[in-house]
């Protein structure tokens, strides 16, 4: 008790010190992202932008590369990836997690097994698989490989478990079909876990950046964390400032998003190590 | 309305034997308990009536035909579940109305937005909420319908489930413990209602129960279920006063009725603690036999009577406000008997008073070593037997 | 009554029996049209290629390449031999090395700091989270220019004001791979002080009671005594989830050194990338794939192991 305000202290001294260096990229990110060459450069470090000629950084990055492109192509590549999974693994769980059939423990099994797996091992044989039937440095290319999500699966399953099976008895009893029981009673129940299952799918691809790069050649197919490798020219040296209003434009959604719904991302983030 | 017949069901699971061979003839209007101790099959029997599980063998049919390929909704049965199970995210109209809904409207027609446009689909959403509000105002529940279930007290829940089950006229009710997740109070009320309901809509009625107060007095027929099996189907007053088995005796009572062990005699007089009692069965002679008297049957005296047949102390009295219990112990034996009395009668003893308990004879049960009734005739002891055993 | 019905159903049983397989089977059906898509799809995507991927790290095949023989495991053998892979397992191992235990360690501290306290918690979670919904890639720029740069990178400008040698911490040999770690660890740290909180919140309150009457109320006896036994599983978890993403190090090399200088950050999935989809030696990618998914199995396996060993503490 003594000591109590000197802890206190103590806490917020290291505390604030970590935080300090948590969000220190992102400020200096935005902060080299809004300065010219000149500044950049100069020897005598500052925080803040001397000049508001800085904001030419992103006119320039939006002129210099198809950014709206990039972001558009984040969106779409995300919003299918996301849908496909859903669509495939809601049913998949449901049966998992409510029906009784020959198969199950089976699937089951080969479900926790698939999750063992990293997903950069397909890599190589999805890729001869795409190129096979002519698919790659598509929007196929990069949706239909994560069309599927065992994560998926086994986390909407596990919601499921959760439902009473006497709604279940009740639904059908009030003429539901089991296909409008995935839909009409499972789905509504599961909501946050859907939602947390969403943003982990949102966050892992607009992020992703392996395999863009392995599937997509032509530039304006380039998710963002893709895009972003095309303002680094080696022959004419990078422009760090228009590097930068590049890097935050593509960090700004899931960042604000991120500050706007904290709790689910947290949730739906952490739900990925929680297999 | 329809009769539903329940022909030879079997069932097991895992290696455990569920239901063995359950036969029953529900008629139409009727109102048929299922009652039993917990585990006894009556629910999983439910269930398979409802299409819910399947029988390893046997046959369901409603109204004279067979439903076994007939998944749950095919079945036109409406149930009521033990958890209510309402839908949490829909509002207490929509839990009503989507039994209509699935019914009426075509898979187009359901989908929100687009169904909108759909031509009919205005005018049969509006004929369900016309009827989804006629069954919640003829229940109390019309100002609840905007509510979801998570607002809504454990009774009113009750009410929105059997709206539900009621909104479409079904061939029968199904009801799987409907009022066991309500305090006493309210379900004493609930009994009342559900009665009440069933007398209305006069439709054939199912209902599972492990509380034989329930099944005493909402049925009109009770089927007393054990171990997979049906061991009685009577009336109520009759499975009471005359059941078939000492398992339904024991099960249907309280408190509980008194079993006294005591054996055959050679002129086929039952003779419990040295004492012949003056009822004669058609049972092997010198065998063991169980007597069993309801505890309101006894007689009580302080002196000893002309019919007294046994003699014991006041060990416990329950005091129960429009009865009394009263505990009463033998020198020499274990047995004990309970006797409901009077409260007036009762002031008569104090603990460890000696008692004298009679019995019309003709209310004396007896059941064999296998369990089963074994059929008695009163006669009157003579006396000079009596003496002999002194 | 009874035994009428029963003899009344009795001709018709095995007729019954068959409409009961009828629904069986109609029953069967349903359930897998619901989850035969996801399984096709799983097998398509997932299940056979990782099965291809073993089968093909037999082969000596590369893309594009009209035919393929088996060759045991002579991809292995040349493996073994091959000097960029030992640089790159090496590198893969102590960049795990570093970032796991700081990450881990951090992560704990900054859990046991914030819980220790009740103001500020939300804020300070909320911006110990932040990197994780980073994208890394443009990220990796920013540590580039800002940190690591020769000249205008705070690093060197704080060294030099404190007059202290300066490095090019992204093209030195000796520093490439540990700054990329520091990358690393700045986006972990905030997932592991999350389940680490997750952790601490599993504690019940009373042991703390207990452990204060029998005598160990300081800090240190505290966490000695009842947190980090109580924390023992959940450690176990975030130190494997951490090794296998730190396992999986590929977008800041991609960005930054392209496994340069001299190799000094050539990492096993860098090279896996390179050797599939570069030189398009696929059968050699796919056996470098294997070792990397048998370290991660091994890790996950270990973990299994090592909980159910402690299932005590939980």
């Amino acid at each position: 008790m003594r000591t109590s305000i000197a802890a206190a202290l103590f806490r917020h001294l290291i505390l604030a010190t970590g935080a300090v260096l948590m969000v220190l990229p992102f400020v200096l990110m935005v902060s080299i992202s809004l300065k010219t060459e000149g500044e950049i450069y100069h020897p005598q470090f500052s925080l803040l932008p001397t000049s508001p000629d800085g904001i030419e950084n992103y006119v320039a990055a939006f002129a210099m590369q198809p950014l709206w492109r990039y972001l558009l192509n984040g969106v779409l590549v995300c919003v299918g990836i996301f849908l496909a999974q859903a669509l495939f693994a809601l049913p998949c769980a449901y049966a998992l997690a409510k029906l009784r059939w020959p198969g199950r423990n089976l699937t089951m099994a080969f479900v926790l097994l698939g999750l063992l797996i990293p997903p950069q091992v397909p890599a190589v044989p999805v890729y001869i698989m795409l190129w096979k039937f002519g698919l790659l440095d598509s929007y196929a290319a990069l949706i239909l490989p994560s069309a599927i999500s065992v994560f998926g699966i086994f986390l909407m399953r596990q919601f499921f478990r959760t439902v009473p099976d006497d709604l279940i008895s009740a639904a059908r009893m009030d003429g539901l079909s089991e296909v409008a029981i995935v839909w009409r009673i499972m789905l509504p129940t599961a909501i946050p876990g859907l939602i947390a299952f969403g943003i982990l799918s949102v966050v892992g691809h607009w992020n992703d950046f392996f395999w863009p790069l392995i599937a997509i050649q032509t530039p304006e197919l380039a998710t963002p964390a893709l895009g972003v490798m095309f303002f680094v020219t080696a022959e004419a040296g990078t422009n760090f400032g228009r590097l930068m209003a590049a890097a935050t434009v593509v960090n700004a959604p899931l960042v604000i998003a991120f500050l706007i719904a904290q709790r689910w991302f947290i949730d739906g983030l952490t739900m990925s190590s929680m297999k | 309305m329809a009769e539903i017949s329940i022909a030879n069901i079997s069932k097991s699971f895992a290696g455990t034997i569920i239901l063995e061979g359950v036969s029953l003839d529900v008629a139409n209007g009727e109102f048929l308990t299922l009652v039993g101790p917990s585990g006894c099959g009556k629910s999983t029997l439910l269930r398979i009536i409802a299409g819910l599980e399947h029988q390893d063998s046997g046959t369901i049919a409603i109204a004279g035909s067979s439903v076994d390929m007939k998944a749950p909704k095919a079945r036109d049965l409406s149930m009521v579940f033990q958890s209510y199970a309402l839908y949490p995210y829909m509002t207490v109209e929509e839990n009503i109305s989507l039994p209509l809904t699935m019914r009426r409207m075509g898979t187009l027609q359901r989908l929100p937005l687009l169904g909108g446009l759909l031509p009919g689909a205005g005018a049969i959403r509006r004929e369900i909420a016309v009827e989804a509000r006629q069954v919640a105002e003829s229940l109390g529940i019309a100002h609840l319908l905007s509510r979801r279930p998570g607002q809504l007290s454990g009774g009113q829940r009750q009410r929105v489930a059997l709206a539900r089950a009621m909104v479409r006229q079904p061939q029968a009710f199904l009801m799987d413990e409907p009022l066991s997740n309500l305090d006493a109070k309210m379900r004493v009320k609930a009994r009342a209602e559900i009665s009440e309901m069933h007398r209305r809509l006069q439709a054939t009625f199912i209902y599972v129960t492990h509380d034989q107060i329930e099944a005493m007095t909402m049925s009109d027929r009770v089927a007393v279920m054990m171990h997979g099996r049906l061991l009685q189907v009577d009336p109520p007053q009759r499975i009471y006063d005359e059941p078939k088995t000492l398992e339904v005796a024991r099960f249907i009572g309280t408190p509980e009725i008194n079993v006294l062990p005591g054996t055959v005699r050679h002129d086929g007089a039952i003779e419990v603690f040295d004492k012949i009692w003056p009822v004669v069965v058609d049972a092997g002679r010198h065998a063991p036999v169980s007597v069993a008297v309801r505890p309101e049957v006894w007689e009580v005296a302080q002196q000893p009577g002309e019919g007294s047949l046994l003699t014991g102390t006041v060990r416990h009295i329950e005091l129960l406000g429009s009865e009394t219990l009263l505990h009463v112990s033998f020198a020499g034996s274990a047995a004990s008997v309970v006797a409901r009395v009077e409260p007036t009668v009762a002031t008569r003893y104090r603990l460890g008073s000696p008692i004298h308990l009679a019995v019309d004879p003709a209310r004396i049960l007896v059941f064999t070593e296998n369990g089963k009734r074994a059929a008695t005739l009163t006669r009157s002891v003579p006396s000079q037997v009596r003496n002999l055993h002194g | 009554m009874a035994e009428l019905a029963t003899a009344r159903h009795r001709s018709s049983a095995s007729s019954a029996s068959r409409r009961l397989i009828g629904r069986w089977v109609a029953e069967t059906a349903t359930a897998w049209s619901l989850a035969g898509p996801a399984v096709a799809l799983m097998w398509l995507l997932l299940l056979g290629p990782a099965a291809a991927v073993v089968l093909l790290s037999f082969t000596d095949w590369s893309f594009g390449q009209p035919t393929m023989s088996w060759i045991g495991l002579g991809n292995f053998r040349e493996m073994v031999a091959d000097q960029l892979f030992r640089t790159s397992f090496l590198n893969t191992l102590v960049y795990v090395a570093f970032t796991m235990p700081l990450s881990v360690l951090l992560g704990l501290g900054a859990a046991l700091l914030i819980e220790s306290g009740t103001s500020g918690r939300g804020f300070y979670r909320t911006v110990f989270f932040l990197p994780v919904t980073a994208t890394l890639l443009p990220m990796a720029f920013v540590f580039q220019f800002a940190y690591f740069h020769p000249t205008v990178g705070i690093i060197n400008q704080t060294l030099s004001a404190f007059g202290l040698p300066t490095r090019d911490w992204l093209r030195d040999p000796d520093t490439a791979l540990l700054a990329l770690g520091v990358i690393g660890i700045w986006q972990s740290v905030g997932l592991n002080m999350v389940l680490f909180l997750a952790g601490l919140k599993g504690i019940p309150k009373d042991l703390y009671d207990a452990a204060a009457l029998d005598g160990a109320d300081g800090a240190w006896e505290r966490f000695r005594r009842v947190t980090w036994p109580m924390l023992g599983p959940a450690t176990l978890f975030v130190l494997t989830v951490t090794a296998i993403k730190s396992f999986q190090v590929f977008d800041t090399v991609i960005a930054l050194t392209q496994g340069g200088p001299g190799n000094a950050t050539n990492v096993l999935l860098f090279q896996m990338y390179q050797e599939g989809f570069s030189f398009l030696r696929s059968a050699y990618a796919s056996a470098l794939t294997c070792v990397f998914l048998l370290f991660v199995l091994v890790l996950t396996l270990l973990q299994v192991v090592l909980v159910d060993r402690k299932t005590h503490y939980g």
